[in-house]
């Protein structure tokens, strides 16, 4: 357990000192979000129809496109064969920074929702849902982001690969954080259903995450 | 003293030492002269009370491009004069021209609740200045994201000039975009001519603010010429002893610990 | 203890590195892996590391802690330091300390000393020359007891001083009953058996 805190909180670390790119993501999330009205018109009751989706979008772009230097940095500095070699199994160690990921990455992405709800002109229901959506439905979109970045270490690419590989597998947690969004804030469906199948999304990428990215890295290693 | 001496740190440093108080002062004597002014001010016949808040946030708009105007000529200097002090001005302006910025924008917001019933319209100034204060964040990722700061200081200086072309572009282009658009907003910020009751303590505001500026910057130079300094010492530091231990005094706290 | 390994064969990117490659190392001794480049020095050490899975045959470590593998007895040292520049000296060896785990570990301070750091702890590694990024890398063998050293190229980039120091902590090391395989092309400072691969370069 101290292995896998120790982990977490070198992760935190590096990611909020100078060079770290804890708050790009967040710059990034922002900007996508800016840039959404000048392509559809300021009209605002466009916009709040939207905002739900564009929010989710540009979280979902934001989180995987952090994503890139998760294993890569670890691998060129030669962290990653002592991560491997290690007492602590790969799956865990791969678990904790994708949890300290989320934390550095994905949670200021929920806290900046509802700044950027403002300027969606949605309203403190509104808003409200989709920060709850992004909070169940971020973790799902590191741990399986994470599989890209495993592989992105064992075949020498990241960016734009690691984003084509992994954005497919995404799309189950959009539909289902933009359908609770929705349903929370005009129905007809009740919020609960697609929440539910959202959290559970999450919990099963908990799981798979984690293996997927330590075989790959174990057998990626050269 | 010209900007030849100017680029002795230490020759600046004395002169900072010398000139903050002075600055501070006067900038509390404007600040509090200006906000008296405002308070006397007398409400306006269609927004009411709320029409003060133009006196913060003019000033404000007005600094948030300022800066960038200070930094363009401040990346001038790292690119073309070289002055040591160029890249120092350069940073040390970033956080405060963008906090600036993000008053501008808060304090619009603000208004604009009463004018608009929203917090945000997509009005065109307004959408500028968000435009700017996001490439304020961007410069300052840019110099965050380095750690070496006369590695960075080159990039950020091309960016910034590069910002400074690009942004009467970019308020043409929104102001198009919004035209274009007939937002739904009638009023639109700053839009009656301003009378000469609101025109004096909102130039006495921006002089405050201004010297605000000023003061903030100059202060903000030192402590990055300081960091920078604690920077070399911390490296000359890294340097110096690694020679002075002999192996066998580390062999020795070795036999005994093993 | 005994490092024993029977018949390995490496294969990298469908290419034979060595093959029937047989070597046994006891405690207290240490096995200077030599030959030249490209025969496979640095892939042995990551085969015994398990960074890699051999082709065929066997490595196996005899007695210590029977439950776990030759990788997690082990300290691998490669050609890169695995340190992080925006952490301080003291942070980076910490968090290896911490997450290497395992075992009663040594204060940091003292490792530091070990190596000729203490002066630098609380700078961030960005700060340091090669040199003392590799004696960072060694001060972590210190932080956390493992049996087995897996040192490659460990004198790379060390000083005089520096490389008498780490012959030092080596010999300390094997007085303890640790075993040590080095993969070098110049002489360790240390006595070693020799295990020449990739047959005469």
């Amino acid at each position: 357990m101290t292995a896998l805190g120790a982990l977490i909180r070198r992760d935190i670390r590096i990611a909020l000192r100078v060079g770290g790119g804890a708050l790009i993501g967040v710059l990034f999330f922002l900007t996508v979000v800016v840039l959404m009205p000048f392509a559809v018109g300021p009209d605002l009751v466009l916009l709040t129809r939207l905002g739900p989706a564009i929010l989710w979008l540009g979280a979902l772009l934001a989180s995987l496109l952090t994503l890139d230097r998760l294993f890569t940095a670890d691998h060129e500095d030669g962290s990653l064969d002592l991560i491997v070699m290690s007492r602590t199994p790969l799956e865990l160690a791969c678990a904790a920074k994708a949890l300290a990921h989320w934390i550095a990455a994905g949670l200021p992405l929920v806290v900046a929702t509802p700044v950027l709800g403002l300027l969606l002109n949605l309203d403190a229901v509104a808003t409200g849902a989709v920060a709850l959506t992004l909070l169940a439905g971020t973790p799902a979109l590191t741990f399986i982001g994470m599989i890209g970045a495993a592989l992105a270490v064992t075949m020498h690419r990241g960016g734009l690969l690691l984003a084509v590989l992994v954005l497919p597998l995404s799309i189950p947690v959009l539909i289902f954080g933009v359908a609770a969004s929705q349903a929370a804030i005009v129905g007809p469906l009740p919020f609960g259903a697609p929440f539910s199948i959202l959290c559970a999304l999450s919990l099963m990428s908990f799981v798979v995450g984690p293996f997927a990215a330590a075989a790959s890295l174990r057998h990626g290693l050269d | 003293m010209t900007l030849i001496d100017l680029a002795n740190p230490t020759r600046f440093l004395a002169l900072v030492a010398r000139l903050l108080p002075w600055l501070a002062v006067v900038t509390a004597v404007l600040l509090a002269a200006g906000l008296y002014l405002s308070a006397l001010a007398p409400d306006d016949y269609q927004q009411g009370a709320t029409v003060k808040i133009m006196f913060i946030h003019v000033p404000n708009a007005w600094l948030s491009m300022f800066v960038w105007g200070i930094m363009s000529v401040a990346s001038l200097g790292t690119l073309v004069w070289r002055h040591p002090l160029a890249d120092v001005a350069a940073k040390a302006a970033a956080p405060i021209g963008a906090s600036f910025t993000f008053l501008a924008l808060l304090t619009g917001s603000l208004w604009g609740r009463p004018m608009w019933g929203t917090y945000w319209e997509w009005d065109a100034r307004l959408t500028s200045v968000l435009i700017l204060f996001l490439m304020y964040l961007g410069l300052i990722a840019l110099w965050r994201a380095v750690e070496d700061p006369t590695r960075a200081a080159r990039a950020a200086a091309v960016l910034t000039l590069v910002g400074a072309i690009n942004l009467p572009i970019i308020k043409f282009s929104v102001d198009w975009w919004n035209t274009l658009h007939q937002p739904a907003s009638v009023m639109r910020m700053g839009g009656p001519t301003l009378d000469k009751a609101f025109l004096i303590p909102l130039l006495v505001m921006a002089i405050a603010f201004t010297f605000l500026f000023l003061t903030l910057h100059v202060a903000a130079m030192r402590n990055e010429i300081l960091r920078r300094r604690v920077r070399s010492l911390q490296m000359m530091q890294a340097r110096s002893v690694s020679s002075d231990v002999s192996p066998g005094g580390a062999s020795g706290q070795i036999a005994g610990a093993v | 203890m005994r490092l024993l390994g029977s018949d390995v064969r490496c294969v990298r990117g469908g290419r034979e590195v060595f093959a029937g490659l047989s070597f046994q190392a006891a405690a207290g001794e240490a096995v200077a892996v030599t030959g030249r480049n490209g025969s496979g020095k640095t892939s042995l050490l990551r085969l015994i590391a398990g960074l890699l899975l051999p082709a065929g045959g066997s490595i196996a470590i005899e007695g210590g802690e029977t439950e776990l593998t030759v990788a997690e007895q082990a300290h691998y040292l490669g050609h890169r330091d695995a340190l992080k520049p925006a952490l301080s000296v003291d942070e980076n060896l910490s968090f290896w300390s911490d997450f290497l785990g395992g075992g009663a570990a040594r204060p940091t301070a003292d490792c530091l000393a070990a190596v000729g750091l203490a002066h630098a702890a609380e700078l961030p590694a960005a700060y340091l020359s090669a040199g003392q990024r590799r004696r960072l890398s060694l001060a972590r063998l210190l932080a956390m007891p493992r049996p087995l050293w897996l040192l490659d190229e460990p004198t790379n980039a060390l000083d005089v001083a520096g490389q008498a120091m780490f012959a030092e902590l080596m010999r300390a090391h094997l007085a303890g009953g640790g075993l040590i395989i080095a993969a070098t092309h110049g002489p360790l400072g240390i006595d070693a058996r020799e295990l020449r691969i990739g047959g005469v370069g």
